[in-house]
């Protein structure tokens, strides 16, 4: 049946309209899942369009892209003896969840260090460009970057993650015609040759966001992860209508014109997230075509989760390496290499939509960028829904201004407090008193920023910096200022409650809630992700 | 009086049935035929040797036994005398259907050491190339060989096709091949000229050659030892290989042994540095130094691997 289903073309998204006949639709729930019935005749469920097909060999396709830049030189061409050169990579908030072996990242650095050990390079440094995330641990870059090049380069402190609080490690490169600040790692700012390796799950992955925020520090990042910028852009999925890029790209030109020269390699990957066989697959398949064994391993599935406590059920889904394929490989200078980035993830994930709904329904997995073998806490619960899955249009928002969006998460109190300390404070402290982005940004930002523990743990642990829960925070700007009403279904009530949204024990009763703000029958749309699909809304 | 009686019971005995009489008294088709004469008989089949018949230890049953005695008491010896580190079976991940595996060849040790580091789906559809003068030698070590490591025989002291043909038919079928290009195990510890077979079979069928180096094996059971000693071996997988076009088997042999050579460096320095010596045609060689035994020996105690641990955890603050 897999093989079948990889022979024939992929399907493209569906917008199923629902009827009487419609079988119940899964829902994602933390780490679980709910099968539920939306009411007939009023809704609809957004589906993503099936993987499209891999490379048949990354490899030749990586080396071509080499040889063939768009708007530059071929890289053999850029690499000399005696130069000093930086590889500059994706952190684990990519891809989601984590890829089997080999990582594309691993494929393109080989590659590339292939390539300047042809030329004879020596001094080589490669950089996990995580901005303010936590850092990544040594079985991770491993994961990341293969056994190989870790073990060559991690044993000489060649091979480290970016640390945008080193005193001496930064530097200024000017400022934008907006007066925005724009700094980068030194070590890649004071290279001959900055190559930087992506991984585009989604449409805001890439372009000058790579290296303008990568590499950056919160003096920096503060010019675009800010309320303003996210309540302007309209999505920031959808880099010509987005604020967030538009500030990036403004400091791609200073980088360009004050940086080392970039040489962007972006890749993308397909829909491959679960699987066409194994335990997971049947989260692929649209629920008319769940054959007797998808059921039967979905109930087996449903009924050991049910069995298991929550921890538990992290560490088995915290194990699960998706087999994406790559779908496309581009390399040369930042603009057209993203264009082209750009067209080839739109082309997997949009999914054209007819007008607005009224109420949104989303079920939240149990993984988001932030909480890669960590805690999904409910900061990162609000910033899945709120942020990203919200986000996941291009035209307008799927559900009308003053719509309600309905989340189906367990949204339990529990924080991982090696990696998010500062959420912790974020969480008890400053939304016990506000949920308002902007007053939080106003009030807290700059104190949770420069708190020197905060500091140390994102410089010394493996923390998230302590301004992260804001960014989180801000993520959602844009749904919290356009919705009437956010209910969360199956969550814990007092951690809902502490967000400022409405918990629901059961779809029916949010639904019910919902018809207070948005009236009697509303129009229910249900967006059935992961795997990722972007709705295009007329 | 006693011999009177000895003569009437073999008497008695004579008129009793008796099956070696029965055997001998068997006549054809009981028996064999007799040559007529003037009547040139036909040449025995040879047995044994490159003549071994192996077909039957491709068949299920022989299949299923061969892959519990893997999974089970060899992975179990492998560990216990080797404790290997296995390296680069990710450079495997895009390919499809039977490969050729070249490796470098110290020891007994190193068919259960690559059976069990082979991964799937090519580790139980496998066979090995094994010397048909030294495994195939009497039929109850061929049948042993054949059934534990799927071996088929392969001529090294004289040419033939008949080895050849086999590999490229089984190779054909699907089944890839584990071959020692070397031809032997290292005397010394150093490797050996490869030959063409591997690359020979690679042009003829059509099917990627992934060299590995095999590292510490002979300081487990060199040749010439009957007992093995714990020792640790590493495997290194490389980059699948391919015959460019028009490219005839001894250059690509030759290919395969920069290959593997460039594997042993990246074995025992690091894939960075092993890469640079590789492009700048500096890996060393697999079969040593041309110098005196002694400073042979030396050199090969310098062949270890840097460790991988980070020198510098946490930033300086």
């Amino acid at each position: 049946m897999a093989a079948e289903r990889r022979q024939r073309a992929p399907r493209p998204g569906l917008v199923l309209d629902v009827d009487r006949s419609t079988p119940p639709i899964l829902f994602h729930h933390g780490e679980g899942f709910r099968l539920e019935r939306l009411p007939a005749g009023r809704s609809r469920v957004i589906y993503p369009a099936e993987p499209l097909p891999g490379l048949v060999d990354p490899e030749a396709a990586i080396r071509d892209a080499l040889l063939n830049p768009l708007d530059s030189d071929p890289l053999p061409a850029l690499l000399r003896p005696g130069m000093k050169l930086t590889i500059a990579f994706d952190d684990i908030s990519l891809p989601l969840p984590p890829m089997r072996r080999p990582d594309i990242r691993q494929r393109v650095i080989e590659q590339v260090l292939d390539m300047a050990a042809a030329a004879g390079v020596d001094d080589v440094h490669l950089i996990a460009a995580l901005a303010l995330h936590r850092r990544m641990t040594d079985d991770e870059l491993r994961h990341a970057l293969g056994e190989r090049v870790f073990d060559a380069f991690a044993p000489q402190g060649a091979l480290y993650n970016h640390d945008a609080e080193d005193p001496d490690g930064m530097v200024v490169l000017g400022r934008t015609d907006h007066d925005e600040l724009v700094t980068m790692n030194r070590r890649a700012a004071e290279s001959d040759l900055l190559v930087y390796v992506n991984i585009n799950l989604v449409a805001m992955d890439g372009g000058w966001k790579s290296t303008a925020t990568g590499l950056a520090d919160y003096p920096a990042l503060r010019h675009h992860h800010n309320v303003h910028t996210m309540q302007h852009s309209r999505s920031f999925m959808d880099r010509p209508r987005s604020e967030l890029h538009r500030s990036n790209w403004r400091q791609g030109e200073v980088i360009k014109a004050n940086g080392p020269p970039i040489f962007q390699i972006e890749t993308t990957v397909n829909n491959n997230t679960f699987g066409w066989d194994g335990p997971l697959a049947v989260l692929q398949k649209r629920e008319w075509e769940w054959t007797a064994r998808d059921r039967a391993s979905f109930m087996a599935m449903q009924a050991g989760l049910k069995a298991m406590p929550p921890a538990a059920c992290r560490g088995v889904f915290g194990r699960w390496l998706a087999p994406y394929e790559m779908t496309s490989v581009q390399a040369g200078a930042v603009e057209p290499v993203h264009e082209s980035t750009t067209a080839n993830v739109l082309a997997q994930h949009l999914v054209p939509v007819q007008g607005q709904t009224d109420v949104l329904t989303m079920g939240l997995p149990y993984i988001c960028p932030y909480n890669v073998n960590s805690v999904m806490n409910p900061i990162l619960v609000m910033c899945l829904g709120l942020g990203y899955f919200f986000n996941l249009y291009r035209g307008r928002p799927l559900v009308r201004e003053g719509g309600v969006v309905i989340m189906g998460h367990p949204t339990r109190w529990e924080f991982h407090p090696a990696h998010h300390p500062s959420y912790i404070d974020f969480f008890e402290q400053l939304l016990a008193s506000t949920t308002d982005p902007a007053e939080l940004e106003a009030k807290y930002e700059e104190q949770f920023a420069t708190d020197e523990w905060y500091v140390h743990l994102y410089r010394t642990g493996y923390a998230y910096h302590g301004v992260h829960p804001f960014y989180m925070w801000y993520w959602g700007a844009h749904a919290l200022q356009w919705l009437g009403r956010v209910i969360v279904v199956g969550g814990d009530p007092r951690a809902v409650r502490r967000m400022g949204f409405q918990p629901a024990s059961t779809l029916s009763d949010a639904l019910e809630m919902a018809s207070d703000v948005v009236g009697p029958s509303p129009t229910i749309t249900h967006l059935h992700n992961p795997p990722i699909l972007m709705a295009d809304v007329e | 009086m006693g011999m009177a009686h000895d003569l009437g019971l073999m008497r008695v005995a004579r008129r009793l049935p008796s099956p070696v009489r029965a055997l001998r008294a068997r006549s054809f088709p009981l028996r064999a035929p007799t040559v007529p004469r003037g009547v040139e008989p036909l040449e025995e089949l040879d047995r044994t040797g490159a003549g071994f018949d192996t077909d039957w230890s491709r068949r299920w049953g022989a299949r299923m036994c061969r892959a519990a005695i893997v999974e089970g008491p060899m992975r179990v010896m492998v560990q216990a005398l080797a404790s290997p580190s296995r390296r680069g079976a990710d450079r495997l991940a895009d390919l499809e259907g039977p490969l050729i595996f070249a490796a470098n060849h110290h020891s007994h040790i190193d068919t259960p050491l690559l059976l069990t580091s082979i991964p799937e789906p090519w580790r139980h559809k496998i066979v090995v190339g094994a010397a048909a003068d030294y495994f195939f030698g009497t039929r109850v070590a061929g049948a042993t060989a054949a059934l534990v490591m799927g071996a088929i025989p392969i001529e090294r002291a004289r040419v033939g096709r008949r080895s050849a043909d086999l590999a490229a038919a089984l190779i054909d079928d699907g089944w890839s091949l584990l071959i020692y290009p070397e031809g032997g195990r290292s005397p010394d510890g150093w490797g050996q000229p490869f030959r063409g077979g591997a690359a020979y079979l690679s042009v003829r069928c059509g099917v990627p050659v992934v060299p590995i180096h095999v590292g510490g094996t002979g300081s487990i059971l060199r040749k010439g030892r009957t007992m093995p000693q714990p020792a640790e071996a590493t495997v290194t997988f490389g980059t699948p290989m391919r015959p460019e076009d028009g490219e005839r088997a001894p250059r690509f042999a030759s290919r395969i042994e920069d290959a593997v050579t460039a594997l042993a460096d990246e074995a025992s320095t690091d894939w960075y540095s092993a890469r640079k010596r590789a492009h700048a045609s500096a890996s060393g060689t697999l079969t040593g130094p041309e110098v005196g035994v002694w400073r042979r020996q030396w050199a090969l105690s310098g062949r270890r691997r840097t460790p991988s641990t980070r020198a510098r955890r946490w930033p300086d603050l």
